[in-house]
């Protein structure tokens, strides 16, 4: 097994509270599976989309956001999968692709290679 | 924890009206905009982290959070509601008037204050309808018009123009006042009732949709039953009628999916509780001298729950409260409901001639039930091709599927009968 984070980009969550709690049950739903089919290694966080950014030698200080909306992160996972291929398949079933959304998969480095 | 159906619906309108009570009512698309913020924040934690233990009060806490940053940040550029006066001004005062705001009496009040809004006086009936919907029970406009089988435009139009209306009138409408609220009272009866009835008659093709218009048609009226000078007899009445018809729900559509007449309904599947629950309503409406047409309709609803089938149901007492009704609020729909109930008491022929009587009947040109009632009519007389013509006329009527499968169905009825007529 290797381990690969999913960062999720964007996503417009819908206006109408119908729109966002359903979007919310897809979400636990698609989490639940993931767990019990035994792909999660951490669940993760949500991260504010608010934020600084400190940069380079001089050390400025900006405020964020960093991106385009549809480009920020909005939070991660770690995965379990058995290569690339299948934890790209896994995130094929994030809510957030219904939503403009998008899923970042990235591989972990493995110390021992 | 999963949350419950329609929670951030239902949240949304008692949000929204704290914070409107806060903001004031100019401010409604900035309470909108804080309770939008406060969702998408419980969209991002709780997938994570799950539905914490209370999640109504979460909700609340964060979006009484954002309320206080925004008093905070805005308090020189915006006004915000009068009625708060100097209270926003300072730090020593902002926070405990704010947390005063979202105690569970003032947010009871604030969907109070903001129901009697909702129903301006300057606004159509429909609109006052449609406003409630969207601000206090937190229908978008697309299911706003999915509710009530109309354009997304039409319904966008209908909503924006009734919140100038309403932000024109400077404050929320102010419940405690006695005479003021007796005077719009009947205003907001009506609108409860036109929104219980779009959920148990309306054209909407998901039942589930139109169940839960009844639900918040209920939901609002038992705020109103909560506030004693809101409590009249006639707030009763509308409550004991909304019971009576909820109760037969379950009923109204059989296992697989098709329109029950009450007729045909099995009544074990009545919810006896609700019953229950309408009769005390209507033993408290029975205070006071006045008549109104809930209490009539809750009491003809009131005769079916009480009898076992059609059989022993008291046509002559429901015959003569639609007389009742017809001499406090007349319509062709209330004459029409009287003949079918005079036709269940004296034969088919008499219903066929009640139904010619009846005045303005043009108006009832487009109601597939009308052309229904007379094809059942003649049908039960024997003359099954004349009632195939009235089947066929209320099917290029109908409003949804299962009305559709319905009028079908006593056509097909038409075929298989006796070829007479």
């Amino acid at each position: 097994m290797s381990e690969f984070v999913f960062l999720y980009r964007g996503g417009e969550s819908g206006r109408s509270p119908e729109r966002i709690q359903q979007s919310m049950q897809k979400w636990m739903a698609w989490f639940k599976e993931l767990g019990q089919n035994g792909h999660v290694k951490d669940q993760g966080q949500p991260l504010e989309r608010t934020g600084k950014l400190v940069k380079g030698k001089q050390k400025t200080v900006t405020d964020g956001p960093f991106a385009e909306a549809k480009d920020i992160v909005g939070g991660y996972t770690l995965i379990e999968a058995r290569d690339l291929a299948q934890a790209v398949e896994l995130s094929k079933g994030c809510p957030i692709l219904d939503v403009d959304g998008a899923v970042e998969v990235r591989p972990v480095m493995k110390l021992n290679m | 924890m999963e949350p419950t159906d329609h929670l951030f619906r239902r949240e949304s309108g008692r949000m929204v009206a704290t914070l409107t009570r806060i903001f004031g009512i100019h401010n409604l698309a900035l309470a909108e905009d804080v309770v939008q913020d406060a969702f998408c924040r419980a969209l991002e934690v709780w997938k994570f982290h799950g539905v914490p233990e209370n999640p109504s009060a979460w909700l609340m806490a964060t979006a009484k959070n954002r309320a206080l940053d925004v008093l905070r940040r805005e308090r020189t550029a915006r006004t915000f509601a009068p009625e708060l006066g100097r209270m926003l001004d300072s730090e020593w005062t902002l926070a405990p008037a704010v947390e005063e705001l979202f105690g569970a009496p003032a947010i009871h009040d604030g969907q109070l204050r903001m129901m009697f809004s909702c129903c301006h006086p300057r606004l159509p009936e429909e609109a006052q309808v449609a406003l409630m919907l969207h601000i206090l029970c937190g229908f978008s406009v697309d299911e706003v018009a999915g509710a009530f089988v109309s354009s997304h435009a039409a319904i966008e139009k209908r909503i924006s123009r009734a919140k100038k209306v309403m932000a024109g009138s400077k404050r929320l409408f102010d419940v405690s006042g006695q005479g003021d609220l007796s005077v719009r009272l009947p205003a907001v009866q009506r609108a409860l009732y036109l929104l219980f009835n779009e959920g148990y008659h309306g054209a909407s093709p998901e039942s589930a949709v139109r169940a839960e218009l009844c639900r918040e048609a209920m939901r609002l009226t038992a705020l109103l039953l909560d506030h004693s000078p809101a409590a009249t007899p006639a707030t009763r009445a509308l409550s004991a009628l909304m019971c009576f018809h909820a109760a037969r729900l379950p009923a109204r559509v059989d296992a697989a999916g098709d329109l029950r007449p009450l007729f045909e309904q099995d009544r074990s599947r009545w919810d006896v509780r609700v019953i229950a629950e309408g009769q005390r309503q209507l033993d408290l409406s029975a205070t006071g001298p006045e008549l109104t047409e809930y209490h009539v309709e809750a009491a003809i609803a009131w005769v079916h729950t009480a009898a076992h089938g059609v059989e022993d149901t008291n046509w002559g007492m429901i015959v003569s409260l639609y007389d009742q009704l017809m001499a406090i609020h007349p319509s062709p729909v209330v004459a029409l409901n009287r003949a079918i109930a005079t036709a269940q008491r004296e034969g088919p022929q008499r219903g066929l001639e009640e139904i010619r009587k009846i005045a303005h009947s043009d108006r009832l040109a487009s109601y597939p039930f009308y052309h229904a009632a007379l094809g059942e009519f003649e049908f039960r007389s024997g003359r099954h091709e004349v009632a195939r013509q009235h089947f066929l006329t209320a099917l290029t009527f109908v409003r949804n599927p299962m009305e559709r499968r319905f009028i079908e169905q006593r056509i097909g009825a038409c075929k298989v009968g006796s070829p007479v007529g």
